[in-house]
């Protein structure tokens, strides 16, 4: 019993927008499988009374006052752009999201 | 394709029964954005209120807002929610533009408010919108689809992403399936979405304006014949005003009682709403939610509220609207349908303010659903933006009261103060409006009246009474309108006696 398919690993590629080859496909469900595997392990030693861990420090409330600070200057804020016009970050059209 | 043809509203409706569900999404007015600093003004420049937390650079740390969380309680109190002891925020996965950071920080299963209610009314009907949850989550940026011929993002080749929206706190309030509600469906949904910009707006935690998108609803609507299972849902995005959420419920219960008849399936999709030709149009078909793969953000605590803070931010939520509706049509004794022409003509809160100002209920509400609304109709403004203050209203009131004004003298002030001549007296005096009291001077007007129509002051001499109001005229006349009619006439009735 595999722990992932290969079917899942090409339908998390494409949620991710990665262009994976057939070949890489074998390759990552084989490894991802490996991976799983491993880490499905540690439920064989967590006890019904430990719950899942999403925090690695136990702190809550954490929060800033609502003050404003200053933003980037906005030259600095396009210098990682791909691509830029009138003065926003300019990029493909996203086909079949929208339309 | 389809060939299924569209019935009409009451076709449609005599055979499906409704099922809507609302999903409101409201701006927060903080002065910062969710997740750092920034400022939230409209209308700033292109990507100038954006910092390495809301663009998503690399090492950015993000830290909560907490004024955002405080208004998204207060919102879950107001709406009776159940609040949160322990909660976290959530990392929505997916890649399209308007979020930088490839995911849009958010709540999943672990809302901060839950299982609520509103009671809105609808034809002196009460309804009962049962609230799902009130999360907070974080705006997107905004795209200018360019390149094509449109403008519009059909046939578009590129975007232009300005992302000083990115980021600015946003509530996401969620009703449940509201079934039941039969061919008001439409109605109910307005009702609903106007209710619930009323409450927001009393708590004064974000501006709610529709036109501006700081307050956004998409429309989930299905049917069912009698007796069956609810039926698919879509969902209609992109519904910006309250007159479009009536709008697109309706058209879609037309559309899909169509295909309905016709044999063939709805599809669960995004649709979208177009103000021009009031109908929906098919959009992206859904990711699910597994293929968001939501996991609890790291970069952020859990929110723990404190049961006593929370008890502090019930204890201090302001009279909702609903039930200061009631108080005030109450109190000003008027009827549900003059209420509901105060509460359209948005006139509220200035007769109220008017009110405390001293005048009294009724003489407050004449001014204001008169004279004034009249005034800013014909210039095309809302009544606080008429120039002209509640306190304004309750002194040129008083002036009436004391008899120094009637009410052709009083709407004469009005032009003075709508011209910025200064508040009501002081109009008054720099105009020379004031009734004349002087009897001498009155009288002599008087006379002089009779004696220019003698026929007339026969007549009334003879019993006719009703004649001396052409007397009355000559003496107004006379007087430029200062005299006070009810004395005219006892003064002209006692010399021609």
């Amino acid at each position: 019993m595999t722990a992932i398919s290969r079917d899942e690993v090409a339908h998390l590629a494409h949620l991710a927008r990665l262009d994976v080859t057939e070949a890489e496909l074998d390759r990552f469900a084989q490894q991802l499988d490996v991976i799983l595997q491993s880490v499905q392990r540690i439920g064989e030693v967590a006890a019904e009374d430990i719950p899942p861990t999403s925090h690695a420090v136990p702190l809550t409330n954490v929060y800033r006052a609502d003050e404003p600070a200053p933003s980037l200057p906005r030259d600095a804020a396009l210098a990682g752009a791909p691509d830029v016009a009138e003065d926003r970050f300019r990029v493909p059209r996203i086909l079949g999201e929208e339309d | 394709m389809t060939t299924a043809t569209t019935p009409s509203y009451e076709d449609a409706i005599a055979r499906f029964q409704p099922v809507i569900g609302l999903e409101t999404h409201v701006e927060l007015g903080t002065r910062t954005k969710m997740f750092c600093g920034c400022a939230t003004g409209f209308g700033a420049d292109p990507n100038t209120q954006v910092c390495p937390v809301c663009l998503g650079l690399p090492g950015a740390l993000p830290v909560a807002n907490e004024a955002a969380i405080e208004a998204t309680i207060r919102i879950g109190l107001a709406l009776n929610c159940r609040i949160a002891t322990w909660c976290r925020f959530a990392r929505k996965n997916y890649f399209y533009p308007d979020m930088p950071k490839n995911f849009q920080t958010s709540q999943y299963d672990e809302p901060l408010c839950e299982d609520g209610w509103l009671d809105v009314d609808v034809d002196g009907e009460t309804v009962r919108i049962e609230i799902e949850r009130v999360h907070l989550e974080e705006d997107t940026g905004k795209s200018l689809h360019v390149g094509g011929a449109t403008g519009r993002i059909q046939g578009a080749t590129e975007s232009l992403v300005d992302y000083n929206r990115a980021g600015i706190p946003l509530v996401e309030i969620v009703t449940k399936p509201v079934p039941g509600t039969g061919a008001k469906a439409p109605e109910v949904a307005r009702a609903y979405v106007t209710e619930l910009r009323e409450v927001i707006r009393s708590l004064n935690v974000s501006d709610v304006r529709m036109e501006q998108g700081s307050m956004r609803c998409d429309v989930n609507t299905s049917l069912n014949r009698p007796g069956e299972e609810w039926g698919t849902r879509t969902e209609t995005k992109n519904v910006n005003s309250l007159r479009s959420v009536e709008r697109s419920v309706r058209s879609e219960i037309q559309r899909q009682a169509g295909l309905l008849e016709a044999g063939e399936r709805i599809l669960q999709e995004t649709r979208h709403f177009h103000e021009d030709t009031g109908k929906t149009t098919a959009g992206r078909s859904k990711e699910t939610a597994t293929d968001y793969r939501y996991f609890p953000e790291p970069d952020l605590t859990p929110m723990a509220p404190d049961v006593e803070w929370v008890a502090e931010l019930k204890a201090a939520l302001p009279e909702l609207p609903r039930v200061r509706r009631r108080r005030l049509q109450e109190a000003w004794g008027l009827s549900e349908h003059d209420m509901a022409s105060v509460l359209n003509a948005d006139a509220v809160d200035v007769i109220e303010e008017t009110i405390r100002a001293g005048a009294k209920p009724d003489a407050a509400r004449k001014w204001w659903m008169g004279e004034l609304s009249r005034r800013a109709n014909e210039s095309e403004v809302g009544l606080t933006d008429l120039g002209i203050t509640p306190q304004q209203v309750a002194e040129l009131q008083a002036l009436v009261d004391a008899g120094t004004l009637n009410d052709k003298l009083a709407r004469q002030v009005i032009d003075g103060v709508l011209a910025g001549e200064g508040a009501p007296e002081e109009v008054a005096k720099a105009r020379g409006l004031a009734i004349v009291s002087d009897t001498g001077a009155l009288t002599k007007a008087v006379d002089e009246a009779i004696a220019a129509n003698p026929d007339v002051a026969e007549k009334v001499r003879g019993g006719t009474h009703a004649a001396a109001g052409v007397l009355i005229g000559a003496v107004m006349k006379a007087t430029k309108g200062q005299a006070d009619a009810k004395s005219v006439r006892q003064l002209i009735l006692e010399r021609l006696s």
